[in-house]
């Protein structure tokens, strides 16, 4: 009950402050929306935010997706071969650098037109570092003795990668993906910013910020709220699922 | 059966060369239990791994069964002082690994009841659907050990298997593995830094120089029953103590003098 009540009323107090803070300013609508003038506008968009909000989703999970695999074959790759993780990792860490915001603006124009492509392409660009370098550095760091048990008795080195190195870096995979959750969604939101005549919640934001209408903007950033914690939470989800004997283990 | 003749190794990294076994020979007859001590990094893991097939020797031969080891081969069971256990699997289902790797005919019921009988033997059936993490060091080197034979293996090879427990567990543990021994038949290796575990399991010691490694010494036990711990405080034993602890320091003196 009490896990319930105090996070709620935390919220009651904060919205009955905003809307205090709005109402003793006399801000006008152009100047900053009230938590009042979000049920409205939700209302009166609530179809563009249903299937904007369906696009920003999908095309975040594709990114994400993208990453997931990509992510893992690269972290694969350089965990069992010192050689490719000499190579790659300088590179890696080069393109990690570039701060993505300004890719954004390079492949809206590379790919003009092409939102759904663009988004989904920055949504993943953003997000399968931290799970390449999570995936390599759980497998090198792998002790020989448990690659050792399986080797000693033939087994081949994918059956090895399958029944011991996979599974034991999965605390570490799901620990990088959260973050990649969040940086995948990051990306969508600036592609779908950026985008002219795009699609998304981005796009719905960008529409409210030319017309000044500010209970919009506002409506879309609790909107994207929503769908972030949804992101995360699938991913606790699959976390829970797939690598629980690890949460119970640093308990 | 195992056979060293006349064994070379050496490690290679990028600055120099390392050499760690010279002219190793040794014998291990079927269904025998030798024990190999030596000072330490004189490449007596290097011996487990050359048995084991990861490694391949520089020079000479080793053989299982008269056979040369090119390859790992599925007649080998291994258990370290790590006991590795796979923390997403519970007890049973770790002690059944091996059986997924090694081609058998069982089915799921007769893998299962093979993994209860070792656990049984060793003490742990209570234990079948806990987590690695619940258990006590002692308990998951048996745990181990069970994995290591589930699939019937002709030789075992223990690299210092019970180095990280404490006198009494070890003691205890001791006792597991001369009962495994009586129910099993496999040719068994085990290095160890203790002298009382060598003479108390193996029938043959063998003292290894300090590397590069080659053979100082070996002495067989020569004892009558291994069911207690009483014969380690024998006068037999202690004589084999002595003259192994003489054995050791020699080995450990003619390597500080070469260094
Ligand atoms: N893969 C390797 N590459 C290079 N050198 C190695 C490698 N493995 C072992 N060595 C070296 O070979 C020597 C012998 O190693 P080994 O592990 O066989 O010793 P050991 O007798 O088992 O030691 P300990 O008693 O400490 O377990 C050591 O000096 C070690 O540093
Ligand atoms: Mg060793």
């Amino acid at each position: 009950m009490r896990r319930f009540l105090v996070p709620l009323i935390a919220m009651l107090i904060f919205v009955m402050l905003w809307e205090w803070l709005v109402w003793f300013n006399e801000w006008p609508n152009y100047k900053m929306a009230s938590p009042s003038d979000l049920g409205p506008a939700f209302w009166k968009y609530r179809i563009l935010f249903f299937s904007f909000g369906w696009d920003t989703l999908w095309r975040t999970v594709v990114g994400l997706l993208l990453s997931i695999f990509f992510g893992v074959f690269l972290g694969m790759i350089m965990g069992f071969s010192k050689i490719i993780q000499e190579g790659l990792y300088p590179l890696l860490i080069g393109f990690n650098a570039i701060p993505k915001a300004t890719i954004v603006p390079i492949l809206a124009l590379i790919f003009v037109g092409q939102h759904d492509f663009n988004t989904v392409l920055i949504a993943f660009l953003i997000s399968f570092f931290p799970i390449a370098v999570s995936v390599s550095i759980g497998l090198s760091t792998l002790e020989p003795e448990y690659r050792d048990i399986l080797r000693a008795l033939g087994a081949s080195k994918f059956t090895i990668f399958w029944k011991i190195a996979l599974p034991k870096t999965l605390p570490e995979f799901f620990g990088a993906l959260k973050v990649a959750v969040t940086l995948a969604f990051i990306g969508t939101n600036l592609m779908e910013i950026v985008s002219p005549h795009g699609r998304g919640l981005g796009a719905l934001f960008d529409s409210g910020k030319t017309n000044s209408d500010y209970p919009l903007m506002f409506a879309v950033l609790i909107a994207l709220a929503i769908l972030g914690i949804l992101l995360y939470y699938m991913v606790v989800f699959l976390e829970r699922t797939f690598a629980g004997w690890a949460d119970q283990l640093s308990r | 059966m195992i056979e060293f003749d006349g064994v070379y190794h050496k490690f290679s990294t990028k600055t120099s060369e390392l050499q760690v076994l010279k002219n190793l020979s040794f014998y291990v007859p079927k269904s025998g239990f030798s024990a190999i001590i030596g000072p330490s990094g004189c490449g007596k893991s290097t011996v487990t791994k050359l048995v084991a097939g990861l490694i391949k020797p520089y020079n000479g031969r080793v053989l299982l069964n008269g056979e040369m080891v090119q390859t790992p081969r599925s007649n080998i069971g291994m258990a370290f002082q790590n006991p590795v256990l796979l923390e997403w699997r519970n007890i049973l289902q770790n002690v059944m690994l091996p059986l997924e790797i090694v081609k058998n005919n069982l089915t799921d019921l007769q893998k299962k009841e093979r993994a209860r009988e070792l656990l049984n033997l060793v003490g742990l059936i209570e234990y079948e659907n806990n987590r690695p993490s619940e258990l006590s060091g002692g308990m998951r080197q048996r745990a181990s050990l069970c994995r290591s034979l589930i699939h019937q293996p002709e030789v075992l090879i223990l690299d210092e298997p019970f180095g990280a427990l404490d006198a009494f567990t070890r003691e205890d543990l001791w006792l597991t593995m001369s009962r495994l021994r009586e129910t099993g038949s496999f040719t068994c290796l085990i290095i160890t830094h203790d002298i009382r575990e060598a003479i108390f399991l193996a029938d043959e010691v063998i003292v290894l120089s300090g590397r590069p490694a080659t053979n100082q010494f070996s002495i067989k036990t020569e004892k009558e029953n291994n069911d207690n711990l009483d014969q380690l405080y024998t006068p037999h034993s202690t004589k084999l103590l002595n003259i192994l602890r003489e054995q050791i320091k020699l080995a450990r003196k003619n390597e500080m003098v070469e260094r």
